[in-house]
């Protein structure tokens, strides 16, 4: 995949104190760190430790109950929508449309310029341009995953959240995976994303924090190391 | 103006799929065409009580209808999480409910003209005469249907037994709407002018009503 | 708490004394007779719930700008205790239609309304019932609850204008058609006890909740444990 088309503005992402209630639940407790603009950050820990929620405050989807969030770095006026862009569990887009549709759906709502020329592009990078015309439905695992990313690309965000992103991915979808995001993070883009254990992907990681039962446990900027992160508990 | 064309580009997604697979509109004709002839099976009315009750029970066969297709309105959105998409990139989240809402309504009155004929035949009224005053309430009468169906669906969608609470939600609340346009309806088919006037008036009422109440409340409907 | 029990013996007090007041102050009314006294008790009952609902809606509005707790408590006690005197409002109203004119039900425009009132409330709490997660729940139902008040005076207004083309018996012949002066005063009276009862009503279905609430709470931290 080749991001050489924009430049991006270095953005990075903090945490201040932030909790999320459900009921009576803490799904996030006090959460405080701060991820560097241009880092390639792992979010590690069991499920139900609260990486998901955290990824979708990060991403604007959830409000947090307490605390805040924001985007150091980031200037206003900055191209299209400034809003991170988001990878989650499902693919975040309309199964009954093609891939062209779709993305052309998300590029006039989000106004970006030459919406047809941005994603006509964007299909050729991730790959589905030959595919273009199918319907999502049709598309493999694999696929899936791509036509995800590039929906979460579409606006040229300067920081991307992925939640469990290798989940389901045969070793080649890995790769082609690891190799995307090595390149925008070269491009500038800040990556976040939550993992399970260790993988071609973890190893692009330049900073790791652990949650469990939304704490934070440890955190590569405190000292842990980025092995003992991923791979705290598992044994 | 943003919103409009957000609107404008969100009602072509929500045509879009629906005229490709068209599961919607068909399923709806087919529902009120077996309402209106299991009404008409339970009551056998007579050529003047077809006249006088016919209109009530298309109202409620309509009703009826657009509480089943309404189902899907939000619901679809849930399965691939596309609502969050829509949130994350729309700039104001009421051009989501306003597509929504605008097909909805394009759709109950494209099942309602198909319906129409039927409707004309098996309870012998005269739809055409007053074409245009029927149009204009069955429009209104469905915009309103529309509007409050687009917001409780929303609702139901995040709770649980959601096919029957819909209903439960929306049919108390239309009441109004039911009343008015039934009467209008009567009216017109017994050609009364004074009577649809102030009909019409209060179907336009309750369509801007629940339409500011959507504009100032929809963004919590669609909150997480 | 005691000032709870206090307001609950002045709310029953009250009561009785104006049931009081409805059968031995009230002068007997010509046409009707006996059965009209069921007026002040039907009319008190329906402001009361009507007040009832109103304070729900507040709660409603409230929570969705707030999001503090309380306020769900307030409605969901607003919605409960305005359905309850509106089941009663519902039952009098028969019970006076049948001996006046034998039949129990008219499709008397305010009653109707009254019935379309009481299912939207009926919706509101089953709503609550069919969402688990409290703030959720709280948030949804809210909602609705603004909707649903919002639709009153749509619904009253559609039905009366309905009842104009159909014109159907009126139960209790026109509210507050040229009442004399110490009916006007018993009736006043009663809507007055009927709303200190609806206040004590609401106060304790909202400790209610409120210690529901509470120990939920804590049982889930004593289970998280």
């Amino acid at each position: 995949m080749t991001v050489t088309s924009f430049t991006i503005p270095p953005t990075g992402l903090r945490f201040e104190n932030i909790d999320k209630r459900y009921g009576g639940r803490y799904a996030l407790r006090r959460v405080s760190f701060e991820i560097e603009a241009g880092e390639c950050a792992v979010l590690a820990g069991r499920n139900g430790s609260g990486k998901t929620t955290l990824l979708r405050i990060a991403g604007q989807i959830v409000r947090p109950t307490h605390g805040r969030l924001s985007f150091p770095g980031r200037t206003a006026g900055s191209d299209g929508n400034s809003r991170p862009g988001y990878v989650g569990h499902s693919t975040m887009v309309y199964d009954e449309l093609t891939a062209e549709e779709n993305l052309l759906l998300f590029a006039k709502l989000q106004k970006v310029e030459s919406p047809a020329e941005r994603a006509e592009g964007l299909l050729r990078e991730v790959g589905l341009f030959e595919r273009r015309t199918s319907l999502v439905r049709t598309f493999s695992r694999g696929m899936r995953q791509r036509i995800a990313i590039a929906r979460a690309l579409i606006h040229r965000p300067s920081v991307l959240l992925l939640d469990e992103p290798a989940t389901g991915l045969d070793p080649l979808g890995i790769t082609w995976l690891a190799n995307s995001l090595r390149e925008l993070n070269r491009a500038g883009c800040t990556v976040v994303m939550s993992l399970h254990g260790e993988s071609e992907i973890s190893a692009l990681a330049t900073r790791a924090v652990r949650l469990d039962a939304g704490n934070v446990i440890a955190d590569t900027k405190t000292g842990a190391s980025l092995h003992d992160i991923l791979m705290f508990g598992s044994a | 103006m943003s919103l409009f064309s957000n609107t404008t580009v969100l009602l072509s997604k929500e045509l879009r799929t629906e005229f490709r697979s068209r599961e919607l509109l068909t399923t709806t004709v087919v529902f009120i065409l077996v309402v209106l002839i299991l009404f008409s099976f339970s009551i056998s009315p007579t050529t003047e009580e077809s006249r006088e009750f016919g209109p009530g029970l298309l109202w409620l066969a309509i009703l009826f209808a657009a509480s089943l297709m309404l189902q899907p309105c939000f619901l679809r959105e849930q399965s691939n999480d596309t609502l969050s998409s829509l949130r994350l990139a729309v700039s104001d989240p009421f051009s989501i409910f306003l597509a929504k809402l605008a097909a909805n309504t394009l759709f109950l009155m494209v099942t309602e003209l198909i319906m129409l004929p039927f409707f004309a035949v098996f309870y012998n009224v005269p739809v055409l005469p007053e074409f245009s005053w029927l149009t204009l309430v069955l429009f209104l009468g469905s915009l309103g249907i529309s509007i409050a169906g687009t917001a409780l669906s929303a609702i139901s969608a995040q709770a649980r037994m959601r096919e029957l609470l819909l209903p439960l939600l929306l049919l108390p609340l239309l009441t109004p709407v039911l009343v008015v346009s039934a009467t209008v309806t009567v009216s017109l088919f017994d050609r009364e002018p004074i009577v649809k006037g102030k009909g019409i008036a209060f179907l336009a009422v309750f369509d801007v009503v629940f339409l500011t109440a959507l504009w100032l409340f929809g963004e919590y409907l669609l909150e997480e | 708490m005691s000032k709870r029990i206090g307001l609950g013996f002045v709310a029953t007090l009250l009561v009785i004394a104006s049931a009081y007041a409805s059968f031995y102050i009230a002068p007997e009314e010509r046409t009707m007779g006996l059965i009209q006294r069921i007026f002040y008790f039907h009319v008190s009952c329906a402001w009361a719930g009507f007040t009832a609902f109103f304070l729900c809606f507040i709660g409603n509005l409230l929570y969705v700008w707030k999001r503090a707790q309380k306020y769900d408590w307030l409605g969901v006690s607003g919605a409960e205790v305005g359905l309850a005197f509106t089941t009663v409002v519902l039952i009098t109203g028969p019970i006076w239609a049948h001996p006046v004119w034998g039949i129990w039900w008219t499709w008397d425009a305010r009653l109707t309304s009254t019935f379309v009132l009481w299912l939207l409330y009926v919706s509101y709490l089953l709503l609550r019932t069919l969402v688990e997660e409290p703030d959720r729940r709280a948030l949804l139902s809210s909602l609705f609850g603004i909707f649903a008040f919002i639709d009153v005076p749509l619904v009253f207004g559609a039905i009366r204008w309905w009842r104009t083309q159909h014109p159907q018996p009126v139960i209790m012949g026109g509210q507050g058609s040229g009442l004399d002066p110490t009916m006007k005063m018993v009736f006043f009276f009663s809507a007055f006890a009927m709303h200190v009862l609806m206040a004590f009503l609401v106060a304790e279905r909202y400790t209610l909740e409120k210690m529901q609430t509470e120990t939920d709470l804590l049982a889930r931290e004593v289970e998280a444990q």
